[in-house]
């Protein structure tokens, strides 16, 4: 029996850290009175911000903990931080929203936190059990708060998402008992040690291979649902708009970046010999989920749907730069594009949502595009930023999304898939119609929008703005950290 | 002996009685039965994997998939009967609010 070492610990200190702090703050939370549950929040924010801090000051340092369970990398300092920013911002969201929606109980933030953990510990995964536990650690909380209104549209966008992310699960599962059918190892250094070797298990003979390839397109589909790809987006729409909408800006932030995660970790480092039947299957789901998602947002007048199947279309893009995978030279441009995308996504994301919340009232009201109508004349700043928001989702300059667009097509055509990065390039012009609707009608139309002010909303707007902005002007140096986060070599 | 294929024939059928039951049915207490299905054909694939590679994992592997999937049912089952409070009807077909 092998003790746990100091290394062991290091490896998942960030993650210890937060895990413990909602542990304590589960607890702590009975003590708080339901008139001061903002302490809550703060207390959250609070472990977020000192997890944050350790994660830092992890920079460049790698290690393996655990039987090589779990990987501390580049990769996975860059996704954790990532993350940890998401959380906060996800809290910054919520502290007025669920106070105006009369949502504020404590379990709120704590199943944040929990959620938060999930895909901390997915970015850190080196093993296939791993991914299977840290996807139920996010899914469960969010599975929850997608249901925290206890009103019927609320409940019924958990119980879908609840059904249909169940069913990834099982995907996974299945697909992990493949791979191990396989290589006879789950831990993926191990897997991809045991296909260069080219040999095949006594046992499972040359349906080895077989096995394998099934057992990565079933895990495919799976990490498919997570990131919302087509075919495997129905949920998406549905949920997004019936979840309360602080909970829907963390969970398209948040759930989509350990899924991307996960996909990059384990098909780059598990599954590399595969990439000449794969690609031409992520190929095929990246361009239908760049055209399904840009062509069915158009016709979408609730500004959460519309959000919600911009946010399918966006993880298409990230699916094609992801496309050649397999080719050494291209992979970690790809990989860094990836990330560099997933960067830009969360700061336009989270931007878009706080304005959305600004206008949100009670009951659903003002979630119609028309309802910003009149937007810039009454409130040219929030106007603005939101301009900015829709112009980065389009991929216009200078934004952050034009960057990032730049470089995942340049991998595309880096890889030899120019087909794919013509498809991109033309849905993106598609998606400009839906996005600047928006745009129109805030400039444009005549209307008498009111919102509800709030601090800590204001505040996410105009720094998530200014970042979308400023840090389009020095792409070099976010892209250069993205470029630093490889996985670790074996 | 029973041989080891047979195990994976048959969790393979297991597996797509249960995703053919989620896509089919439409009550979500028999669609949760039949992800229990699916998950529980992967367990049997993987017992039936461990013991041909005389290997542990595939067997914790299991454990972790029945633990996870309790914690599941536990939120699963409440968001079923907080659905039934507020609606008196749990038929998927009739959660037709968001649509568009």
């Amino acid at each position: 029996m092998m003790q746990p070492e100091y290394k062991d610990y290091y490896t998942l200190l960030p993650l210890i850290i937060l895990i413990v702090w909602a542990c304590l703050l589960l607890l702590a939370d009975l003590f708080i009175p339901k008139s001061r549950k903002s302490l809550t929040a703060f207390l959250s924010a609070l472990g977020l911000a000192v997890t944050l801090g350790f994660t830092i000051s992890q920079i460049g340092r790698e290690s393996t903990g655990f039987n090589d369970m779990v990987v501390l990398d580049g990769f996975s300092t860059f996704v954790n931080v990532l993350l940890l920013v998401s959380g906060l911002l996800g809290i910054a969201l919520a502290y007025g929203y669920v106070k105006r929606m009369g949502l504020e109980r404590g379990e709120y933030y704590t199943l944040l936190l929990f959620s938060v953990s999930g895909m901390m510990l997915m970015a850190q995964a080196d093993d296939l059990i791993i991914v299977f536990l840290a996807l139920e650690l996010l899914s469960i909380p969010l599975y929850v708060l997608a249901a925290f209104k206890r009103k019927q549209e609320s409940e019924e966008a958990g119980i879908k998402y609840f059904l249909l992310g169940a069913f990834a699960t099982g995907f996974v599962v299945y697909g992990t008992a493949l791979v191990f059918g396989a290589t006879g190892t789950t831990s993926l250094s191990g897997i991809s040690a045991f296909v260069s070797n080219g040999t095949s298990s006594p046992s499972t003979g040359s349906g080895g291979t077989l096995l394998l390839t099934i057992g990565a397109a079933l895990l495919l589909v799976g990490f498919g649902f997570k990131v919302a790809a087509v075919p495997f987006h129905m949920w998406t729409p549905d949920v997004y708009q019936g979840a309360p909408t602080a909970v829907t800006a963390f969970m398209s932030s948040g759930a989509k970046i350990a899924g991307f995660a996960a996909l990059f970790r384990v098909f780059a480092t598990a599954f590399p010999a595969l990439s000449a039947d794969m690609a031409d299957v992520i190929w095929a789901l990246a361009a239908l989920t760049m055209i399904v998602g840009n062509v069915v947002a158009i016709s979408q007048s609730n500004i959460k749907r519309m959000l919600a199947y911009s946010s399918i279309a966006h993880a298409g893009y990230i699916l094609m730069a992801f496309v050649p995978y397999g080719n050494k030279d291209v992979m970690s441009i790809s990989i860094a594009a990836g990330l560099f995308y997933l960067v830009a996504y969360v700061i336009t994301n989270f931007g878009t949502w706080a304005v959305v919340i600004f206008l949100e009232k009670a009951e659903g009201k003002d979630l119609e595009i028309s309802d910003y109508a009149g937007l810039a004349k009454k409130y040219p700043a929030l106007a603005a930023a939101m301009a900015v928001f829709m112009l980065s989702f389009i991929g216009f300059p200078p934004t952050l999304g034009m960057v990032g667009k730049f470089y995942l097509f340049r991998a595309a055509i880096a890889g030899g898939y120019n087909g794919l990065a013509i498809i991109g390039v033309v849905t993106s012009l598609v998606s400009a119609y839906y996005y600047l609707r928006v745009v129109v009608n805030m400039y444009m139309r005549e209307g008498d929008p009111t919102i509800e002010r709030e601090p800590w909303l204001s505040f996410t707007t105009a720094i998530t703005a200014i970042a979308t902005v400023v840090l389009s002007f020095v792409p070099q140096w976010l892209f250069l950290l993205a470029s630093t986060a490889v996985f670790r070599q074996f | 002996m029973v041989p080891v294929d047979y195990y994976i024939i048959l969790s393979a059928i297991l597996f797509t009685i249960g995703a053919l039951g989620v896509l089919i049915r439409r009550n979500p207490l028999i669609i949760f039965m039949s992800i229990e299905l699916m998950l529980n054909a992967g367990n049997l694939a993987f017992v039936a994997f461990s013991s041909v590679h005389k290997s542990f994992d595939g067997q914790i592997f299991v454990f972790f998939v029945i633990a996870v999937a309790a914690a599941e049912v536990a939120v699963g089952l409440a968001l079923i009967v907080e659905i039934f409070k507020t609606k008196k009807n749990i038929n998927i077909d009739d959660m037709n609010s968001l649509k568009g």
